[in-house]
């Protein structure tokens, strides 16, 4: 039995559930979502090392065994993702101990905040179609419920928005799985790829195949279907923005990862053709959206569009070190993303908005804060010698290796356009002097009061990850390496699931 | 029956999509609710609608006997109609909040975060 595959969604599980036992204690909930995310973090390192020395690991839900009952496995990739999942929830709950509010814990932050972890964590381990949907709708409840914790106005729209594309995304995930069954008659996803390579109504898989692209699209907010992100991203809570920001949206690129190496793999000329035009629309999209934007985070939101087309762009051009790309990319983006969501909050707090217009003056009264915010920043652009332009320099090799010029133009333009977008937040909120008329006390005060030092915590955690893949990124190539090798041979995770079934 | 079923779930989902593209955020939901439940009809469709005994196994052996209906679908359409339940609960009670805090239900007055 392997329990790490479990542990990872059990854990969030039973701390949420510990979390609503102490529902009118806030100081317990605190110390208990910081133990569970930090608890997280060292089965998912657990995971990840026996997911290193075995290559799959796997675990049949009560002992049914597959393609019957439902099937836990672990490869590479997911290791990665468990793994990023728990760095997040930790600096998360550092950041929270500080920033959220009384009024967000009474409704019930902790334990919404650990139910969403459950679900993406489960999300990433579950070797089954169906259960990737039932995982898919736990984390949708459970950010729902984040995203209008405060319920003021912006948030109603946003989540009005939000709720809807979603669910509509996951009602065509529910047709696109009804189909599939329809075909095949199963849903272990190893039991789907082997089954799918036999099925001879290759018309029928295409759509299937479209249904699947749509729907994860939604979800990744990949273009043309992105537009619920920046929409809703910036009027939650800023701690939950971080989280979403980071991870969300990697799920549903996950889940695009994993359905198109394993099951759509047959006519990858027409699939992989429209993930890549997706790819260079959606970081072309999000890249002169961000330009127009005057508003911190909605600044940020407009990039996670843009730098999403960069991972699908990997697995578009599918080819070895185009999948090492993505998933690297992947890795650097959920550090440097959350960071920069953190940073916001940081001169929120200090400023009382975000908007650029009525920001300044940081740089003078905070370099150390303004120094923060520069690593992410810049590492987004990718500027040597931070994790962004490794994650770039491998895309871009990949795709002039595969000859397509076109797409690699665009995405080195794009990687301009990202430095424009956060030289404008360097200079405006940190370089310009403050405007007249806005309150600076809190900025300009000569000592850090304890409850701020506590937001930059993760902040300087993730820096520091941030500058240790960039320098050291050698092991962080071969995790990246490693998994698209998995990725590109599919047999073998067929192998590992369905064994001697077979 | 499957052409009739078919015609069924089109409908559904085209009342659906209109009902989404109302302005109102009620209708909006009411739509929701059809979109869910043609993705259930047509997964109860589409995994063959053949008519068989309950698939009871006898004591001692280790495959059914003779034709059985298939069970498997039923068990996804229970499970999505759990979640669409809890999901569109929710729904219900977010435009609720929403009027009450936009005294509006017209989506197009809820534009100022798309730009």
């Amino acid at each position: 039995m392997s329990f790490e595959v479990a542990l990872p969604i059990l854990i969030p599980l039973l701390t949420g559930a510990l979390c609503v036992m102490f529902w009118r204690y806030n100081a317990i909930q605190r110390a208990l979502s910081l133990a569970g995310s930090i608890a997280l973090l060292g089965t998912s390192i657990w995971l990840m090392v026996s997911v290193y020395n075995q290559g799959h690991v796997v675990m049949y839900m009560g002992n049914w065994e597959a393609p019957f009952g439902i099937t836990l496995v672990a490869d590479m990739l997911s290791a990665i993702m468990v793994v990023l999942t728990g760095m997040m929830a930790v600096a998360i709950a550092i950041f929270s101990l500080s920033s959220a509010s009384p009024s967000h814990e009474r409704f019930g932050y902790y334990p919404l905040m650990q139910l969403l972890l459950a679900g993406v964590a489960g999300s990433f381990l579950t070797g089954d179609i169906f259960n990737l949907y039932v995982w898919f709708e736990v984390m949708l409840v459970a950010s729902f419920a984040l995203l209008i914790l405060g319920g003021e106005r912006a948030q109603m729209e946003g989540a009005v928005k939000y709720v809807t594309l979603n669910l509509l995304s996951s009602a065509i995930f529910l047709s696109a799985i009804g189909l599939l069954y329809g075909l095949v008659g199963t849903l272990n996803m190893a039991d789907i790829a082997v089954k799918l390579g036999e099925a001879e109504n290759s018309g029928l898989v295409d759509v299937i195949a479209v249904m699947f692209l749509i729907a994860f699209g939604i979800k990744a907010a990949a273009f043309p279907l992105f537009f619920w992100l920046p929409a809703s991203y910036h009027t939650g809570p800023v701690a939950v923005s971080a989280l979403f920001a980071g991870l969300l949206t990697k799920v549903g690129v996950y889940a695009l990862f994993r359905v198109f190496t394993l099951i759509f793999n047959q006519n990858v000329d027409f699939t992989h053709e429209i993930l890549l035009w997706m790819a260079g629309l959606t970081m072309l999209t999000g890249v002169l959206g961000a330009a127009a934007q005057f508003e911190f985070r909605r600044i940020l939101s407009f990039h996670i569009v843009s730098q999403i087309g960069y991972m699908i762009l990997g697995l578009a051009l599918f080819t070895p070190l185009a999948l090492i790309g993505g998933v690297f990319y992947i890795m650097h983006h959920i550090i440097v993303k959350t960071n920069l969501f953190l940073i916001s909050g940081i001169t929120h707090r200090l400023l009382g908005t975000y908007d650029l217009k009525k920001l300044g003056g940081v740089y003078k009264s905070k370099p150390f804060l303004s120094v923060l915010f520069l690593i992410p920043a810049l590492s987004l652009a990718g500027i040597p010698p931070l994790s962004g332009f490794f994650a770039k320099f491998i895309i871009i090799r990949a795709g002039i290796e595969a000859n397509a010029y076109v797409i690699t133009g665009i995405a080195l333009l794009v990687g301009l356009l990202t430095l424009y977008s956060m030289i404008k937040i360097w200079a405006e909120v940190f370089w310009k002097k403050l405007p007249k008329g806005i309150d600076d006390t809190a900025l300009t005060e000569g000592r850090t009061s304890a409850s701020t030092v506590v937001l930059y915590i993760p902040v300087v955690m993730l820096a520091i990850c941030t500058l240790f893949i960039g320098l050291n990124g050698q092991p962080i190539y071969e995790f990246a390496e490693y998994s698209a090798a998995q990725l590109l041979n599919p047999a073998s995770y067929i192998e590992a699931v369905l064994g001697g079934s077979q | 029956m499957e052409p009739i079923m078919a015609i069924a779930v089109g409908l559904m989902y085209a009342a659906a999509i209109y009902m989404m593209l109302r302005r109102s955020i009620v209708k909006l939901v009411i739509g929701l609710m059809l979109l869910s439940n043609a993705a259930n009809l047509l997964i109860f469709t589409s995994a063959g609608m053949t008519r068989g005994a309950p698939p009871l196994i006898p004591e001692g052996a280790i495959v059914p006997d003779g034709v059985v209906a298939d069970p498997l679908p039923q068990a996804l359409i229970l499970t999505a109609i759990v979640i669409a339940f809890g999901v569109l609960a929710f729904a219900v009670v977010l435009i609720h909040r929403a009027y009450n805090i936009l005294r509006t239900d017209n989506l197009d007055q809820m534009k100022d975060t798309d730009t």
